[in-house]
């Protein structure tokens, strides 16, 4: 935690209204329209919708990879010390690792590109490694890994470089049902160590309310912003959690939502 | 692979040496069995012993190696050099990528003649021959390597506010080496028949030359050496690039050709 005084009352991300339009010669194609909703520090915020809703677009207008059309977005609240270049991390769906580095060299990347001092990156790499759970897997090549565990080391790249906002693009919509779970479960633990804010995209309803402290719903044809829902579940969260009553009530409002009876 | 051979490397190598000698053993039969006559084929230990004859092999090895080296490194050295041009001038991408197109369509073969009018006979043009033959495949596959760089990851190093030189040297580049080492891999069969083509048209030196000189005496054994040796030293350059690439690329990235 930064501590930072912009912290009181006010939350660490505001988006108001935010759209983003694509033009190609021949059309106009609304990405987003109207996304609303606040983000305070140390939240997990899942964005569920279905493919193409533009939520994608939504996470790299955040990470300031796409400029916005319309609308304000405000990351760190004003006056705060928030640095886009050092304050994002990013984990997609696919795990991106670099097949000629080794599992340390790839959760390196961001601290060379950032020119951050080296000895202090290895030491926190080395420990990043160990929270996501590959001890020992630091000089293996990506090749060598599982799909789960790549993207374990995926994660721990998207940490090294101590960013207090961690970005994520269904990153465990490419594993099996199982590990999936696995890795949900893994996520919530790693959010909860390393108290960082996260963004979580994702088309799974259930995995979105199992893991957001809030679930932001949009909706596709045309792309819009449909709710925000505070989910109310205890924490730590488990997995016999997605039989409570309540789960099943909160997974139904966004199926409703989401025109799906 | 760690360090030492494993029991399967030992096998696979086994199996190399074999298979080349059951090759040398089917020949011999047909030249004994079949009873050829000389001149038609030689017997493998007739055109081994045809190296104790009074042709300059030394010589002209040397010649052809230096050919076929020389070439291929001018080939490697256009070729990634041009492709890395393409790669950062997008207006010289888009106006010589179809011209390169065009011209890998030419068979170099057929402009071995005009070359020699340009360079007159000798080494440096059979050079030049190599490499004008070889260097287009390893353009085109570096160019190709150089483009493949997976979107997202370039957006996950521009969250990070990464340089252009920054993106190039740790993701694009290393990247492209497969490509690289898939392409010049091509490109030694390539390099070898351009500076065998430049020997038979115009030359005073070298394997190929050898055998278009042999062949006026019918001296079947020398021919069949000659063709053995250039193949040799197409070999050996293979066997370097291919220990190049085992030094340089991943296991997992490598590009399987041949």
């Amino acid at each position: 935690m930064t501590g930072a005084p912009a912290a009181r009352g006010e939350p660490f991300i505001r988006l108001v209204g935010v759209k983003k339009v694509f033009r190609t010669r021949r059309q106009e194609f609304l990405a987003v329209s109207d996304a609303t909703f606040d983000v305070n520090e140390g939240e997990l915020v899942s964005i569920v919708g279905p493919s193409g809703c533009g939520k994608t677009t939504l996470l790299k207008i955040v990470a300031g990879l796409h400029p916005h059309d319309g609308g304000t977005l405000e990351i760190g609240g004003a006056g705060s010390d928030f640095d886009p270049a050092r304050d994002v991390g990013m984990v997609f769906q696919q795990p991106l690792l670099l097949k000629w580095r080794r599992v340390l060299e790839n959760v390196l990347l961001p601290a060379e590109i950032l020119g951050l001092p080296m000895g202090e990156a290895r030491e926190r790499a080395r420990g990043l490694i160990d929270m996501v759970g590959l001890a020992g897997h630091e000089q293996k090549y990506p090749y060598e890994l599982s799909g789960g565990m790549q993207q374990r080391a995926a994660i721990a790249r998207s940490l090294v470089h101590d960013p207090r906002l961690i970005l994520m693009d269904e990153p465990f919509g490419a594993l099996d049902a199982l590990t999936r779970e696995r890795m949900n479960l893994e996520l919530l633990r790693i959010w909860e160590q390393s108290r960082k804010t996260i963004l979580f995209v994702t088309h799974g309803i259930a995995e979105a309310v199992f893991l957001g402290t809030r679930v932001v719903v949009l909706t596709a044809g045309p792309a819009r912003m449909a709710d925000r829902i505070d989910i109310d579940l205890p924490r730590p969260r488990t997995l016999d959690m997605k039989t409570h009553e309540r789960f099943g009530s909160y997974a139904r409002r966004i199926y409703h939502l989401l025109g799906v009876e | 692979m760690g360090p030492g051979l494993s029991a399967q490397t030992i096998w696979r190598w086994t199996a190399v040496v074999l298979v080349h000698l059951a090759v040398v053993l089917v020949w011999y039969l047909a030249v004994k069995v079949g009873e050829v006559p000389k001149f038609v084929l030689a017997s493998p230990e007739e055109t081994l012993l045809s190296l104790f004859d009074t042709y300059p092999w030394f010589h002209n090895t040397m010649v052809t190696t230096a050919e076929i080296f020389g070439g291929y490194f001018l080939a490697v050295v256009v070729g990634v050099g041009l492709a890395l041009l393409f790669s950062w001038f997008h207006t010289v991408d888009n106006l010589l990528m179809p011209l390169v197109v065009s011209l890998n369509m030419i068979p170099k073969v057929a402009l071995g003649p005009l070359i020699i009018v340009w360079f007159d006979y000798g080494i440096q043009t059979n050079i030049v021959i190599a490499f004008s033959i070889s260097f287009l495949p390893i353009l085109i596959t570096t160019a190709r390597g150089l483009r493949e760089v997976e979107p997202d990851l370039v957006d996950l190093v521009r969250t990070l506010r990464a340089t252009q030189w920054q993106i190039f040297v740790k993701i694009q580049l290393p990247g492209s080496l497969p490509y690289i080492f898939s392409g010049m891999k091509v490109a030694v069969v390539l390099a070898v028949a351009g500076a065998v083509v430049g020997e038979f048209i115009a030359s005073d030196s070298g394997l190929a030359y050898l055998i278009g000189q042999v062949q006026v005496t019918l001296d079947t054994a020398a021919m069949m050496m000659a063709v053995i040796l250039i193949t040799l030293v197409g070999v050996a350059l293979y066997l370097i690039v291919l220990g190049l690439e085992r030094l340089v690329v991943v296991r997992d990235a490598r590009v399987e050709t041949v």
